[in-house]
């Protein structure tokens, strides 16, 4: 199930205004669209990853979650799925594939919120939900390996493949055992000059299916396939000239290649969020229990980002602190209007919002 | 039980180990940086550990599903490295020495 992806407008437009802004559209974020919609606060949201969920859907889509109220099963994916459903009548406004780089307050009061895609937008509200941080690729602890990344085009050490086209030709290494790897590795050998796969074993967790193919393309010749790992990279940076393997015996070889490319999956780094100005405490945004908000006012935070006294990393703490953060942004938001507060059980009014009477 | 852990700057302390619990839990909780991502659901392998001096051997074998997962993990170590929420203390396990793996 996959939500709509609003068109990032480019900054030369002007910036989107909206009500609230929330970065991280994991389970938390999700909600608060939820109960800022009640209150007719409308909502753009921001993410590192290419679809909803956050760590649900990125760590344990299919693992069965059992502490969520009312719901006895559920899966990761499946209790995005039912998010999304239910936030579906406020049409909020995602931006996937971002990341938020940097907050700054305005003359007016207001907040501007930029992303690595030039996308920015203008609320009163800015609401954290970015639990651990962004995902980012798991970067090889190889010493020097960052001088090799953004050496361009089909060179030096990339965790993506985004042309596939630039690594015709080329020298290619490949690191892990996952979907990516393997996918990768049968994807590439075609155009590559060479293909080169190590893994720490002779066993891959990626797809049978898959694994049978890169089989097949190494009795073909078209791979080579070692059980190694890299120990060193060489080259100028930014010129990257080849690597120090090591067999499982311990044996060290040289290996030369234009591009590695290690696919070890994601893990959470705080990222620019360290440097919005919000007050940290061991990586986590102090709030106070009444408002969910940071010391620095309009700016909320809920979820596994935040820390009181109390604090439990639950997705369920993390709704209750969706509702109570609503509820003081609309303060904010609209600081000339009364905040009514009613439940959807019986107001007809929250129930034509929902599209339901 | 105790669990001797080293760190990554390579400072090794003695923690003491709950029956039943993970070590990736005791290592957490003793302020050991250990990300632990998925909280202890084998879905994340940041609480990768080498696990030495002959206790590998000594402790039940890695399930498949760990054993893949390990492939996600970063500078891996067959004969030694183990997702410490996989591993649990208890008798058996007293004395146990492992090594948090780099990020």
């Amino acid at each position: 199930m996959n939500a709509p992806i609003a068109t990032p407008r480019p900054a030369e437009n002007g910036p989107i205004e909206t009500d609230v802004i929330i970065i991280g559209a994991g389970p938390i974020g999700l909600f608060a669209v939820f109960e800022l919609g009640l209150l007719d606060l409308k909502c753009h949201l921001i993410d590192i990853l290419d679809r909803p969920g956050g760590q649900c859907t990125e760590l344990y889509p299919e693992k069965p979650i059992y502490d969520i109220p009312g719901l006895p099963i559920v899966t990761g994916q499946e209790l995005v799925n039912r998010l999304l459903e239910q936030i579906k009548p406020f049409n909020p406004q995602f931006h996937f594939s971002e990341m938020a780089t940097a907050l700054e307050r305005q003359a007016d009061g207001k907040w501007k919120l930029k992303t690595d895609a030039g996308t920015e937008i203008v609320a009163p509200v800015v609401i954290v939900a970015a639990g651990a941080g962004s995902f980012q690729p798991k970067r090889p602890p190889v010493p020097g390996i960052e001088h090799h990344e953004n050496a361009g085009d089909g060179v030096g050490v990339h965790y993506a493949v985004r042309k596939m086209e630039s690594f015709k030709g080329k020298n290619i290494l490949i690191a892990g055992g996952g979907d990516s790897a393997l996918d990768w590795t049968i994807n590439l050998a075609p155009i590559a000059k060479s293909l080169t796969l190590v893994h720490h074993r002779d066993g891959f967790r990626a797809a049978a299916h898959s694994v049978n193919q890169m089989r097949e393309l190494e009795a073909a010749g078209k791979v080579k396939f070692h059980v190694a790992s890299v120990k060193a990279i060489h080259g100028e940076p930014g010129a990257l000239k080849g690597v120090t393997l090591a067999g499982a015996d311990k044996t060290e070889w040289h290996h030369e290649t234009d591009a590695f490319l290690p696919f070890f999956g994601l893990t959470i780094k705080l990222g620019p969020i360290a440097e919005f100005g919000i007050n940290l405490h061991e990586n986590l945004i102090p709030v106070d229990t009444a408002r969910f908000e940071s010391q620095t006012p309009g700016i909320f935070a809920i979820g596994d980002i935040n820390t009181y006294p109390g604090k439990l990393k639950l997705i369920l703490s993390g709704f209750h602190e969706a509702a109570l953060a609503s509820q003081a942004a609309f303060a904010i938001a609209r600081p000339n209007e009364k905040l009514r507060f009613q439940y959807t059980t019986s107001s007809s009014n929250l129930q034509k919002k929902l599209g339901v009477s | 039980m105790k669990i001797v852990g080293t760190d990554r700057q390579g400072n090794t302390r003695e923690v003491e180990g709950r029956d039943g619990w993970s070590v990736m839990e005791i290592l957490r909780d003793a302020g050991f940086d250990i990300a632990a991502e998925c909280g202890g659901a084998c879905a994340c392998a940041t609480c990768h550990v080498y696990v030495t001096d002959g206790w590998y051997e000594k402790l039940p074998a890695p399930s498949e599903a760990e054993i893949d997962m390990l492939d996600m993990a970063l500078a891996v170590e067959p004969g030694s490295s183990r997702l410490s929420c996989q591993v649990i203390c208890s008798d058996a396990t007293d004395g146990i020495k492992v090594t948090v793996a780099p990020e």
